[in-house]
């Protein structure tokens, strides 16, 4: 297993240290051990791709990263170098952490707005909610940054009625609106049409633009290698590679992975 | 950049297939966002005209409405909070048992020689105390209120009668009369307690639909594990909802036993079904997420107009409760075609 500061060598120049860090973290559901001893890095202006059959823990590790799981014991979390104590979602999100998870997080029987603003919601200096604020800002960002329908997105539409590349535009305007410094993005293709996969693809690449990081999730290897900077596999619970793009082909990434799936070990050189 | 385009294709899902979308840029209509209490209106409206049809020397005098207006909040107060527990998704059983033991609260305080006022925070931190523990019970410890709270439902009950002795108390000290005066008197012929439903239900409408809190109500109903992915804490909410339910109880009992002028020990008994009634008939979905204060304030309305009106509109008072039960399976079955229609 290479640590993250291994593979880094030719990858963008890490002068400032990783934005997020994790130190030998562990996660295990009863018998089941999730992450065994993960070492992971996130450095500015970096995207990471994550990559990792069905089950090896990708899920796992961007749930621990944000808070909805606690590591087990022994497992440590920096942030900006800092280890972080009381890790919670609501704290990770105030720190500029932002996820558009797989399942996507929307409660589709609300309004978009609700879905936009869930957990961050606005309020007027008297404490009570900023309704009108909100659907304002709601319809304003879905005309001017989703830009998957042509046409105004109403914001009280219930999520419920809208396609899935609209309803991944929700998630992912959601996540930019915040000016989050890192953004993960657990499998966001999935399900996507060949023009709504290459927008979200656009939007990855624009996070990087912006100085910023990602952590980006798919199992399309089409998918995340034109876009990422570095690759981390994982493969039952552990990393088993962590290697900087521009050493390797699409071709090599590929048998790469062949080979993890066969025989649990990177074996190319990296 | 064209090796791009190369990836796509052989990574997209799904090609673009000119599918028809659903023009979503005009704001829902009116049916569409407000169907369900438009419909529970309708059916109120229906049922007063047949009231009044049936029996208009009764329907057309102010007597039934000022006993309809006395008795109705009894239930209504806490169909107003158990709005908020069951839009979250939950149940709550044991709130006939928290009016009566909230009433013990008061009971001890003012015996003890506490200003009434006190006695009267005390009944209501009873009912939040309750509530807490209802919602932590089921937040936190993960088990169903359906289930916990027919315990609780027991247990506080139960509490009350080995505290009382199974005896009730009057409530005819002179030191009670402002307080009987404040929530049960009678102004112009209105009964106090048909103005603090309304107050209560102002309130509430205001925390459910202007506070973080309130929003926070309807995201852990509609899908708990998305508000918890997003930071949402879906144990505070919910434990939350219980304890507004329970301080609901608490008052309800209070004006119930000011009413009366008595504390029964059996305060409550009867009370289970209209209130858990009036919140599905106002259009407040079992499976959490929608529901309204509006919705349940008619629809609490339309149980007490039943119950005060099927008798005196003559019908036989053996079917006075397979009356109810139409009016209440007719009601939330066109509920449910209601929504499925605007859902489509």
């Amino acid at each position: 297993m290479s640590s993250a500061t291994d593979g880094s060598t030719g990858g963008p120049p890490p002068q400032q240290g990783p934005v997020i860090e994790l130190r030998a973290v562990s996660k295990s559901f009863g018998e089941v051990r999730s992450l065994i001893n993960v070492d992971f890095a996130l450095y500015p202006g970096e995207i990471v791709g994550l990559l990792g059959d069905n089950g090896a823990g990708k899920s796992t590790l961007i749930k621990t990263i944000m808070g909805y799981h606690a590591p087990d014991p022994g497992g440590q979390i920096l942030f900006r170098g800092e280890p972080v104590s009381d890790w919670s979602v609501a704290k990770a999100r105030s720190l500029g952490i932002e996820t558009v998870y797989q399942e996507r997080a929307l409660c589709e029987l609300q309004p978009i707005w609700r879905n936009m603003f869930m957990g961050r919601e606005r309020r007027t200096r008297w404490g009570a909610l900023d309704v009108s604020g909100m659907r304002r800002e709601a319809a304003r960002l879905m005309s001017e940054q989703m830009g998957f329908t042509s046409t105004a997105v109403h914001p009280d539409n219930t999520v419920q009625t809208m396609s899935g590349g609209e309803k991944q535009g929700v998630a992912i305007t959601r996540a930019l609106y915040f000016e989050a410094q890192v953004v993960i993005l657990d499998e966001p293709t999935m399900g996507l049409s060949l023009s709504e996969t290459r927008k979200t693809l656009n939007f990855i690449r624009s996070i990087k633009d912006r100085g910023r990081s990602a952590i980006f999730i798919d199992h399309n290897v089409f998918h995340v290698y034109p876009v990422v900077d570095r690759i981390v596999v994982l493969d039952r619970g552990r990393v088993t590679a962590d290697v900087v793009k521009g050493d390797l082909t699409v071709e090599d990434l590929i048998h790469g992975l062949q080979d993890v799936a066969r025989t649990g070990e990177w074996s190319q050189r990296a | 950049m064209s090796i791009d385009e190369t990836f796509l294709a052989q990574g997209a899902a799904e090609a673009d297939d000119g599918h028809p979308k659903a023009d979503h840029s005009r704001a829902p209509s009116i049916w569409r966002r407000s169907g369900l209490q438009i419909g529970i209106l309708a059916v109120g409206v229906v049922i007063l005209v047949t009231f009044i049809i049936a029996a208009p020397d009764v329907f057309l005098r102010a007597n039934i409405y000022q006993a309809f207006a006395s008795t109705t909040p009894l239930f209504l107060i806490m169909a107003l909070g158990l709005t908020l527990v069951v839009i979250t998704g939950e149940i709550d059983l044991s709130f006939p048992s928290v009016m009566a033991l909230s009433m013990v609260s008061f009971v001890y305080a003012f015996q003890a020689g506490m200003f009434v006022g006190v006695a009267f925070l005390l009944a209501i931190l009873t009912g939040a105390l309750a509530g807490f523990i209802n919602g932590t019970l089921v937040s936190r410890v993960g088990i169903p209120s359906l289930v916990i709270t027919i315990g609780t439902a027991f247990l506080f009950r139960g509490i009350e009668l080995a505290i009382m002795s199974g005896r009730g108390v009057p409530l005819t000290d002179a030191g009670l009369a402002p307080v009987r005066a404040v929530l049960v008197g009678r102004y112009f012929g209105v009964p106090m307690q048909v103005v603090w439903t309304f107050l209560l239900a102002a309130l509430l409408w205001f925390i459910l639909n202007r506070t973080k809190f309130g929003a926070h109500v309807y995201l852990v109903g509609d899908n708990s594990i998305s508000a918890k992915l997003m930071g949402v804490s879906v144990a505070r909410t919910k434990t939350g909802a219980f304890m507004i339910m329970g301080m609901c109880a608490a008052f309800a009992g209070v004006v119930a036993s000011f009413e009366v002028s008595y504390f029964w020990p059996t305060l409550g008994d009867g009370s289970l079904l209209n209130t858990i009634a009036s919140v599905f008939l106002g259009g407040t979905s079992v499976f959490g997420g929608t529901g309204s204060v509006f919705g349940t304030l008619i629809g609490g309305f339309i149980i007490g107009a039943l119950n005060a009106g099927i008798v005196s509109a003559g019908i036989n008072a053996f079917w006075t409760q397979a009356v109810f039960g139409l009016v209440i399976v007719f009601s939330v079955v066109l509920q449910t075609l209601i929504t499925r229609r605007v859902r489509k």
